[in-house]
């Protein structure tokens, strides 16, 4: 009780006279925590805010010494330029696709298997969950080389569907489905088996809604993954048309070496829409980071 | 379809002994495989299959004119003769031991958010995370331009202090460090969370006894809350260091192709894309592929041995 008091106390605009030994203490505690917070923030952030002011600044302003904080005049070209220079509009596209597919594939996918290994009986259940898990275990490196075959194989190099076809299927994303399916009442099922349901009726109008919190939270860990994909469309996607956006810039890199407003620009155009979706998702993103690490 | 009532009792059993395997099949589950033949086909195809012919490869060498020619364990001993094999293997422990680093820094970061009454705590979160959201390729151009040697910030913030201009990414000596340090600039947020969910789930009567008992902060932090995170502690280790055994993309865009300390900064999973899609040496590629995959094995295998003297079950 006597904790409580103390931090209605410690609020702003609490009635901070009445004050006994220990709140001072405690503020005096909160403002060194504040600020040592504030530090850590501040070099998380920063790097951002630069890259911005970066972007808006002549060349000629940033080869300056010492360098200027605030750009002379908001210069926006370099943002045209990095259009000009590589088929960015293409690019985005091809990565919002190859989000999109990566993202649709694995709730699909997922949830089917995962709801099976929760929910169903069947012969060879455990054993196949294990040999399913095993997937998360082997480093991709192991794949890359015949995948990169078998995706020549069905001629998809240099296509969409190239850049989403492995990651659809994902051992982490059946083991976070099951979890959320584990956990639900059994009495729902049982009742519209009685009323006659089928099994995939059960699954897709019963169960499914009910798991919704952790399709969120697969849906947005998957999009990031996949938005950040680097090595694999490096290998299958080579033509500058079907690159995504991870893969251009560093072909952006190549271009203009020496040129920082127009790769800051680049950059930035690059990392916002995931930015812009963690931004309105935040609350599910660290649901499943926070889910992988205390159930894992 | 009339098992119904045998289904429900063989799952009631199973929930409570999930792996126990001497329970009949129940019939009438086989719409279960068509549940599961999705995902198993996609495996099958694109991780199973591929694993068994990295495999293969390992010990074959790819000719010019394409087709496998059996060369036994040649790839294996080119491998491990190497010297650019073992200075990978170097620096990718040294990442591993840096990215590391990025534990400590979450843990006390949780530790002061878990402060009681402390304001903004779901503030701070978003913004620690904000790193670990953004593309990689996007965070190696920006820590680039930082560490540039002429015109970077990071040189002109240290000259204020008096240290000397460097070429951070260029100059061997530093570029590993460099490389390093944005690898824990950008996953601390990520364990921050992992973390904080950890905090979370200690009893809040702890730290109150704790603190009747006169037990400052610092006393309070070693003795509930490390030892009783030690088993999310343990958990976020073994993630990061899988992680970042197999680290590529940072390195990849900060070194570029033409930074003279390219050899010095790669790691083995960059070795490996130089072999496999470069010099076309998909042979010793596999090879090198299988090996950093037992590296990766003993080393996880290391700390669930290592765990049992330090981890805390409560």
């Amino acid at each position: 009780m006597a904790d409580t008091t103390t931090t209605d106390a410690a609020r702003p605009g609490g009635t901070g006279r009445s004050r006994t030994a220990r709140p001072p203490r405690v503020n005096a505690g909160s403002v060194a925590t504040h600020l040592a917070l504030s530090l850590g923030a501040l070099v998380m952030v920063f790097p951002f805010l630069w890259q911005l002011l970066t972007a808006v600044k002549s060349l000629a302003e940033v080869s300056r010494v010492p360098p200027t904080f605030l750009p002379d005049n908001w210069n926006w070209s370099s943002f045209e330029e990095v259009f000009s220079a590589l088929p960015f509009r293409e690019m985005l596209t091809n990565s919002v696709l190859a989000t999109a597919g990566r993202t649709a594939g694995q709730l699909v996918f997922c949830s089917l298997a995962a709801y099976a290994f929760a929910r169903l009986r069947f012969r060879g259940r455990d054993v196949l969950f294990g040999l399913f898990l095993s997937v998360l275990m082997v480093p991709s490196s192991l794949l890359v080389l015949p995948q990169y075959d078998i995706v020549q194989q069905f001629g998809l190099l240099n296509s969409t569907p190239a850049l989403f076809l492995p990651g659809m299927f994902s051992a982490f994303g059946t083991f976070l489905l099951r979890q959320a399916f584990l956990a639900l009442p059994r009495e729902l099922e049982e009742a519209a088996r009685i009323d006659g349901a089928s099994t995939f009726r059960i699954f897709w109008s019963i169960m499914l809604p009910l798991i919704r919190p952790a399709l969120a939270a697969l849906a947005v860990i998957t999009a990031m993954t996949a938005w950040n994909d680097l090595l694999w469309p490096l290998i299958v996607n080579t033509d500058p048309q079907t690159m995504p956006i991870s893969a251009g810039l560093t072909s952006l890199e190549g271009q203009y070496e020496t040129n920082y407003p127009v790769m800051m620009a680049g950059s930035l155009i690059a990392s916002l829409p995931m930015l812009l979706v963690y931004v309105f998702l935040q609350r599910h993103f660290v649901q499943s980071v926070a889910f992988s690490g205390s159930k894992g | 379809m009339s098992v119904f009532p045998a289904t429900a009792a063989a799952k009631s059993a199973g929930r409570r002994a999930p792996t126990s395997a001497a329970r009949p099949p129940a019939r009438g589950q086989r719409a279960a495989y068509w549940f599961i033949a999705p995902l198993g086909l996609g495996f099958a195809v694109f991780y199973f299959w591929p694993m068994l012919q990295t495999f293969y490869f390992s010990f074959t060498e790819f000719g010019p004119f394409g087709g496998h020619t059996w060369t036994g364990t040649d790839n294996y001993a080119r491998v491990l003769r190497d010297v650019t094999v073992w200075q990978a293997l170097g620096n990718t422990l040294i990442y591993c031991g840096i990215g590391l680093l990025a534990l400590p820094v979450a843990i006390a970061v949780a530790a002061l958010l878990n402060r009681r009454g402390l304001r903004g705590v779901a503030v701070y979160r978003a913004l620690y995370f904000v790193p670990f959201v953004t593309l990689p390729v996007a965070v190696g151009l920006v820590w680039n331009w930082l560490y540039n040697g002429d015109f970077g910030l990071l040189n002109e913030v240290l000259g204020w202090f008096g240290v000397d201009r460097r070429y951070w990414v260029s100059d061997p000596s530093t570029a590993v460090l460099a490389i390093g340090a944005v690898m824990v600039w950008s996953t601390t947020g990520y364990y921050l969370v992992i973390f904080m969910a950890g905090i979370k789930s200690i009893p809040q009567d702890y730290y109150e006894a704790a603190e009747l008992d006169g037990a400052g902060p610092l006393r309070r932090f070693f003795t509930i809350t490390l030892p009783l995170l030690s088993p999310t502690l343990f958990f976020a280790s073994v993630i990061c260091m899988i992680q970042s055994l197999q680290t590529f993309d940072l390195i990849y865009i900060m070194m570029g192709e033409k930074n003279p300390a390219v050899g010095d900064t790669q790691s083995v999973v960059g070795l490996f894309y130089k072999w496999a899609f470069i010099e076309n040496a998909q042979g010793a590629a596999a090879a090198l592929a299988f090996l950093l995959m037992l590296l990766i094995a003993g080393l996880t295998y290391l700390q669930f041995r290592l765990q049992r003297k330090w981890v805390h079950y409560g």
